[in-house]
């Protein structure tokens, strides 16, 4: 990245700008969801783009997520490239039988005939005070699924570049945002086009005592305890796999391989989760070389409460991965 | 059926009403020999016959451009035959052989065929219709004129989603028809245990225009689908049709002892009295449309041809294991 062609751009703008990039380059691709036009959505990461496009390509659709992911669903199919805005990743599971037994299977099922080139973009993320149905993290029910590419961006750097991606891919991909990133977290973006590739894991900071794998909004978490960590004498490693599937095996376990510890820190739910696919892999693929076995943090195993003090606890800090990290390298 | 639209019963050609005939045959024929390849352990899984049925997908399909869009369902044979199938592709998927459509990874309840805008038949009940609400959306936004059908039976009435892209279509004047097979049954359940209130008054309740007709008259069902389909493809907006129709056989071929739910002289009265076919038949006759030879000559023609097909799908292979991973990703 040159640092003349970069500018600062926060996690909202990086994606406004790969939709609004992207629908230049192709009439092909919309955008539909519950007050996009207009209002840009309630987190205003689309305004302005109705100005642009037009309410033809950015279309308001009633509180229908069921019925507007279906018909994108068959718009992809026929022609078109919608871009699917589900307000909260809570009301993704509204959606489940149009993208798991619809999207997902469609090719496989009649034979690779049609093709589903769609984009689900949602939202992930706890402690905004919003209680059970709108904090969850359910990134991990789409990574289950063949057919479908999971999407977990950390950065406004990744996000634009990874974005780019889905939108060009030919296939389902749920793209997951963490909703605190969008006005919070800024980061250099370059001014000449780029993309990502999906399934190439980002090492974001390098170390040699202990890796820490994280996605999204755990990447900032561990980014701080990795700080915190280099104060008492550990060098970690932090590493982003940016896509859940498909999932670069290898940078895992070569990094553990590496460094002989592992903690993998994702929001979801642990429980039959992103992180205990990861751990698993990692345990599979660098067995011999762990000092230790590898640790997993992430949400606690409770419905998201609404008090703040109840919902902080459910979600991992910086301070309890450097606790975590400094016991796994028998430093505590 | 290409060329330019027919308005009246007048307009429509004698060849093409013998044509409804032979595909209405064909379905038949089709479904017959299926019962008869599952029951001899050849055929795997499920089938749900379309017989007793076929006026609907006929007349409907009839009245639609090849490069029309169907979506269909569970019990979808008559479906993707009468849009254009071809029979040894059809059964060669049924036996799960790579000749058919999906390279035997769909089977009975999947399948899909771009080449007859076929968008695919979906075994979730009332799963298709955001699929065809969409495909009805590109046809609008592309403005390249073609209309979608949305094939589901009286069972899909009681699924959301429904109810969610018919609001969408509406609002939106999408070229796509909503198309109500009421055979009477969902599975083993009579739809007067599931269906509250009047069937055409969901329609009704988001402004579409909706209508009703009796789905074992194939010219009936043909005029109404024409009607309705040139309207939508002129910019005219969404429709709702209902063809009242009835299931003859149990809701899957293994579906045989049907009278706790359905009495014998129920099914008997419906075959003597209503059978689509003969009624074609007899009018055909009557209006010197056709002779009788001419008809057994047709039904000659459609079972040299299933029985080609049966035989074609019979020795083809097998995919090979290569084939399990393949298709997942484009």
């Amino acid at each position: 990245m040159p640092e003349a062609s970069t500018r600062e751009l926060t996690f909202g703008e990086a994606i406004r700008e790969a939709i609004a990039e992207e629908m230049r380059r192709d009439s092909r691709v919309f955008l539909l969801g519950e007050d996009v036009a207009e209002a840009g959505t309630p987190f205003k990461v689309l305004s302005g783009l109705v100005d642009e496009f037009g309410k033809e390509r950015i279309v308001d659709t009633p509180i229908s997520e069921p019925g507007f992911t279906g018909l994108a669903v068959g718009a992809a199919m026929t022609g078109l490239r919608p871009i699917v805005d589900i307000m909260f990743g809570d009301f993704a599971t509204l959606t489940m039988d149009q993208m798991v037994n619809q999207a997902a299977k469609i090719h496989y099922m009649s034979g690779g005939h049609w093709k589903v080139p769609m984009v689900m973009r949602t939202t992930l993320g706890a402690t905004r005070r919003s209680a059970a149905q709108h904090s969850q993290s359910l990134h991990a029910w789409f990574s289950h699924i063949p057919g479908l590419k999971v999407v977990v961006p950390s950065t406004p750097y990744d996000a634009k570049g990874l974005l780019k991606t889905a939108i060009r891919d030919d296939n389902p991909v749920v793209f997951f945002e963490d909703k605190l990133m969008y006005g919070k977290l800024k980061g250099p973006v370059p001014l000449e086009e780029y993309t990502i590739p999906f399934g190439v894991a980002d090492i974001k900071r390098s170390g040699n005592d202990i890796t820490l794998v994280a996605t999204s909004s755990m990447v900032q978490v561990a980014l701080g305890a990795a700080d915190l960590l280099a104060g008492v004498g550990i060098g970690a490693e932090v590493i982003d796999p940016r896509t859940t599937w498909p999932l670069d095996e290898r940078t895992l376990i070569a990094s553990a391989a590496k460094t002989s510890h592992v903690i993998v820190i994702d929001e979801g739910y642990g429980r039959y989760g992103v992180t205990a696919e990861i751990a698993s892999v990692i345990a599979e693929g660098a067995f011999y070389h762990l000092e230790a076995p590898v640790k997993r943090m992430g949400a606690m195993h409770v419905p998201i409460p609404f008090s703040p003090p109840l919902e902080d606890l459910t979600v991992p800090t910086e301070q309890a991965v450097f606790a975590a990290a400094r016991e796994l390298c028998g430093k505590g | 059926m290409t060329g330019p639209a027919l308005q009246t019963e007048s307009a429509v050609t004698t060849k093409q009403w013998v044509d409804m005939y032979r595909g209405m045959v064909a379905i038949r024929r089709f479904e017959e020999h299926v019962n008869e390849l599952y029951t001899r352990a050849l055929m795997p899984g499920l089938a749900h016959l379309y017989i007793g049925e076929e006026a609907v997908a006929v007349g409907v399909c009839s009245a639609l451009r090849p490069d029309d869009y169907i979506t269909s369902t569970h019990r979808g044979h008559g479906h993707c035959l009468a849009k254009g199938a071809s029979p040894r592709l059809m059964f060669a998927e049924l036996l799960g052989k790579e000749a058919g459509y999906c390279k035997g990874k769909g089977g009975s309840m999947h399948i899909a065929d771009p080449a007859t805008g076929n968008l695919g038949a979906n075994a979730i009940v009332g799963g298709s219709a955001g699929i065809a609400t969409g495909a009805a959306f590109s046809a609008k936004r592309l403005g390249n004129g073609r209309v979608c059908v949305c094939f589901f039976g009286d069972g899909a009435v009681a699924q959301g989603l429904l109810y969610e892209v018919m609001n969408l279509a509406q609002l939106w004047q999408l070229p796509v028809i909503y198309l109500c097979e009421n055979n009477l049954y969902s599975e083993y359940t009579h739809t007067s245990e599931c269906l509250a209130g009047d069937l055409l008054a969901r329609p009704a309740a988001v402004g579409m225009r909706a209508e009703s007709v009796d789905g074992q008259d194939l010219r009936a069902v043909y005029q109404a689908a024409r009607r309705l389909v040139d309207s939508a493809r002129n910019g005219g907006g969404p429709a709702f049709l209902l063809c009242n129709t009835y299931r003859y056989r149990g809701h899957h071929v293994g579906d045989i002892n049907r009278e706790y739910y359905r009495a014998k002289q129920e099914e008997q009265r419906w075959m003597a009295e209503r059978d689509p076919i003969k009624r074609h038949a007899a009018w055909l006759i009557e209006r010197n449309l056709a002779d009788a030879n001419t008809l057994q000559q047709i039904e000659a023609e459609v079972d040299a041809e299933m029985q080609a097909a049966v035989e074609f799908a019979i020795a083809a292979p097998y995919p090979g294991p290569d084939q399990v991973e393949k298709d997942i990703y484009a």
